[in-house]
């Protein structure tokens, strides 16, 4: 086993190739091969001809103050049209000396939704911060707020049946009892209601003046169209996804021909539907506002999409748990909203973001029933025959308004993923 | 409400129909039913009253009358003297049409930048992302509005067009180029072109065969390609070679001759495939990331090349995970073409939405542009789950 030492001239290798610092991550991310280093190369060159035409355009030729599209002409970009334009964009045609007014709520808005993504809030916390959001959301919006004694009966009749349903044989008695009493109270009153024994009572806010809806615009208008017209379709969603999970046939059957029907046809027809046709279906006489309208077309479109995410939450939970449910002897109301539900709804919380980044998108369709939504307003804004001409100015500033919402919101519901699956993941 | 009606027939003692979850289910579904029912006959009858008070006649007979409107883009012969019916079916025409392509051409873009993502270099792979994180942040039709006004403002009026060869004029009233004159081989050389196709899948099939039992591979693109540009053009040939061509030429304030793709039409396709692609992209790319990284290494260690791999041992095991969420992208392609409404692009619904302003008939018009998007909708799915299931794996 005796090794000779080889003797003479000994070939010299060439060192290895550096893998570390900037020179080793540039050859193993962009020269790698000749192939990808031709690739690289053409990439440079093509980001830097469109980069430099960009900035060219919208910051070393641009113009940022004018007193009108005239003075912009011949130059590159013209944010002066934004300059000038940015708080009809925003608030639309709400007035002028009141922009205060959407401004804050807009900001209620946010506090809520950024509020509501804090997991350290996902208790009985978040229902009374969108009580009170809600409340000063719409208030500052309309400047005054009327209550009818049917939304509070209609209020104590929803809370107290699903109160009473859900604590029966878990709550002490009087827990229970108090729940009974409060779905009668509803239930009875507004039985006298309809029957105009009990008079129409209603409780008047009057904070600000009052601002009809056909005035709100922008921003507002889009979040209030997203916010809670997903808000109201997700209780809608969960009754639909249970509906078609349902063993009931003709329960079942009313379900699947509802969801498969509105997700088969596009949101605008819908939208076109509610704008022509709610009229139709309503007594004579009845006008119902055009804010209104297209609210309740996010709904019903919503829902269906809401109750096909939420299906899937309900069919990834084993079988074992309805039957322990089951063994328990829960009621189905008790099976439902005790076990089933809140395992189910955590599953599809960042698919129901993904949704609510779809619709705060699809809420601009509702332009084309004349709602001034923020992109109508930013639409708007280049009727101005002063301001013609600068379309791509006031799109991309609408567009990066849009992006830094759906952005952060994508980012989010990433970030949750991986949150809610660190029990599960090995 | 108990829903469990399962077993209740096998209990010896008789439960008190009130706790007989059977007879609850039932009365259950007879209450809600019977709820969505009067909500139904009160609607019906508001819709009738309100109907007869504004004194419109229900039914499908204004189908026949004239439309008297013009549609700026139609596949058919198309005149204002026309039905509405025929009016509405040339929307429905361009529907298909905008659909069809985009789906087409953004799963192909979709595709290269899923691809990309998932390149080794990482400048592509940085700018594939963020193509697909811009194009899917932003409202499509915003997008639309983009690309529409960009078109019709920056293209030159039709006398200061882009000329390239005297024959493509480029303005802001589209493309005009070329196009043959009409001649009966254009027709021969149709079927032609069919007979090429279905001989092109036979030869396919024949040389898959083949390559399995023998092992020789075939050259079924080249021959394939030489098929279908071969027949037609030897019909062409046999009768002639027709060479006559309809030119654009500039006559008053707009071309005549050729023809033309509108700007309506471009701006509404390249919107809609490139939103599209930027989810397509995403499916592709988890689709791949999602199977083990032993195909890749294995394919690798055979020694097959970066394309074989991605072609050969990839992509088709990708292709079932990819493919159900496909089917909803191409759902959405059919359904967003419906925004041609707001650039002004005679789709369906642009098309159903001037017929319900002229006629008033709107609960006949919905009926149809429901109907017919469930139809678009159900065939696209039932295609693309029979194209799910041949493409499943086959387990024992």
């Amino acid at each position: 086993m005796s090794d000779a030492m080889p003797t003479g001239e000994r070939r010299q290798l060439a060192p290895p190739v550096d893998h570390t610092g900037v020179m080793g991550w540039m050859r193993r991310n962009l020269f790698s091969s000749w192939g990808n280093g031709i690739t690289t190369i053409v990439l440079i060159a093509a980001v830097a001809w469109l980069l430099s035409g960009f900035l060219h355009w919208a910051v070393f030729t641009a113009t940022f103050t004018a007193p009108n599209g005239q003075a912009c002409r011949g130059h590159g970009a013209c944010w002066a049209l934004i300059h000038e334009k940015y708080r009809y964009i925003f608030f639309g045609s709400f007035p002028y000396q009141q922009h205060w007014r959407p401004l804050l709520a807009v900001l209620t808005m946010l506090a809520m939704l950024v509020s509501s993504a804090d997991r350290r809030m996902w208790n009985g916390r978040l229902v009374v911060i969108w009580l009170v959001g809600t409340f000063i959301t719409f208030l500052l919006m309309f400047g005054v707020l009327s209550f009818s004694i049917s939304f509070f009966l209609t209020i104590a009749l929803i809370c107290g049946g699903i109160g009473m349903f859900a604590r029966a044989g878990v709550g002490t008695a009087v827990e229970v009892n108090g729940w009974r009493a409060m779905a009668a109270i509803g239930a009875v009153g507004l039985v006298l209601r309809i029957l105009d024994i009990l008079p129409a009572w209603s409780l008047n806010i009057r904070a600000f003046d009052y601002v009809e809806t056909g005035l709100w615009g922008g921003l507002p208008v889009t979040m209030i169209l997203a916010t809670y017209g997903l808000a109201f379709a997700f209780p809608y969603g969960i009754l639909l996804a249970l509906g078609r999970r349902s063993n009931l046939p003709l329960i079942k059957g009313l379900c699947v021909g509802f969801i498969e029907l509105i997700r088969g046809v596009p949101l605008i027809s819908l939208l076109i539907m509610a704008s022509v046709m709610l009229p139709l279906f309503l007594p004579s006489g009845t006008t119902i506002d055009k804010f209104l309208r297209a609210l309740v077309a996010v709904i019903l479109f919503a829902g269906a999409y809401i109750a096909e995410i939420i299906r899937g939450g309900l069919q990834s939970l084993p079988k074992g748990q309805f039957e322990a449910a089951d063994a328990m002897a829960l009621s189905y109301p008790q099976k439902t909203i005790l076990i089933i539900l809140p395992q189910a709804l955590r599953v599809v919380i960042p698919p129901l973001i993904n949704t609510f980044i779809g619709f705060f998108k699809d809420t601009s369709l509702v332009l084309i029933i004349g709602i001034f939504d923020f992109l109508n307003t930013a639409n708007q804004a280049l009727v101005d025959p002063n301001w013609a001409g600068f379309p791509a100015e006031v799109y991309l500033f609408a567009a990066f308004v849009y992006f830094c919402f759906c952005f952060s919101m994508s980012r989010y519901s990433k970030y949750l993923e991986v949150e809610l699956n660190k029990g599960t993941r090995r | 409400m108990a829903v469990e009606a399962v077993g209740s027939r096998s209990h010896t003692t008789r439960v008190a129909p009130w706790n007989d979850p059977t007879v609850r289910g039932w009365v259950f579904q007879i209450v809600i039913v019977g709820l969505v029912v009067a909500l139904a006959w009160f609607l019906v009858s508001n819709t009738l009253e309100n109907l007869a008070r504004q004194k419109i006649a229900s039914g499908f007979h204004y189908l026949d009358r004239e439309a008297g409107f013009e549609i700026g883009d139609t596949m058919i012969a198309y005149s204002p003297a026309n039905t509405y019916a025929r009016a509405i079916f040339v929307g429905l025409l361009n529907t298909l049409k905008v659909a069809g392509i985009g789906i087409v051409l953004s799963t192909i873009l979709g595709t290269l930048i899923g691809v990309g993502r998932l390149s080794p270099n990482w400048l592509l792979s940085k700018i594939c992302e963020y193509y697909v994180e811009i194009f899917r942040n932003v409202p499509l039709l915003l997008w639309l509005f983009l690309i529409y006004k960009l078109i019709s403002e920056a293209f030159p009026g039709p006398r200061q067009a882009i000329n390239v060869l005297n024959s493509f004029f480029l303005s802001n009233r589209g493309l005009y180029f070329p196009v043959p004159l009409a001649n009966p081989a254009h027709q021969w050389m149709g079927v032609a072109f069919l007979v090429a196709v279905v001989a092109t899948w036979f030869m396919a099939r024949w040389a898959r065969k083949r390559q399995e039992a023998t092992g020789q591979p075939f050259h079924t693109i080249y021959t394939g390609v030489g098929l279908l540009v071969g027949l037609p053009a030897l019909v062409w040939l046999a009768f002639g070679a027709p060479v006559g061509m309809s030119w654009p030429a500039l006559k008053g304030f707009n071309f005549v001759g050729g023809t033309v793709i509108q700007p309506e039409f471009t701006a509404l396709l390249v919107g809609l495939v490139l939103y599209t692609s930027a989810f397509v992209a995403e499916i592709v790319r988890s689709g791949i990331l999602a199977l083990n990284k032993g195909q890749s290494e294995a394919a690798a260690a055979i020694g097959l090349s970066r394309g074989q791999i991605m072609r050969l041992v990839l992509l088709p095991q990708a292709m079932r995970i990819i493919v159900p969420p496909m089917t909803s992208q191409y759902l959405n392609i059919t359904k967003n073409s419906s925004l041609a409404i707001a650039i002004g692009y005679p789709d369906l619904v642009a098309s159903v939405n001037v017929t319900i302003n002229q006629t008033g008939q709107a609960i006949e018009n919905i009926l149809i542009i429901m109907a017919a998007y469930l139809t678009v909708s159900l065939s696209i799915s039932a295609f693309m789950n029979w194209y799910n299931k041949r493409i499943a794996l086959r387990e024992r």
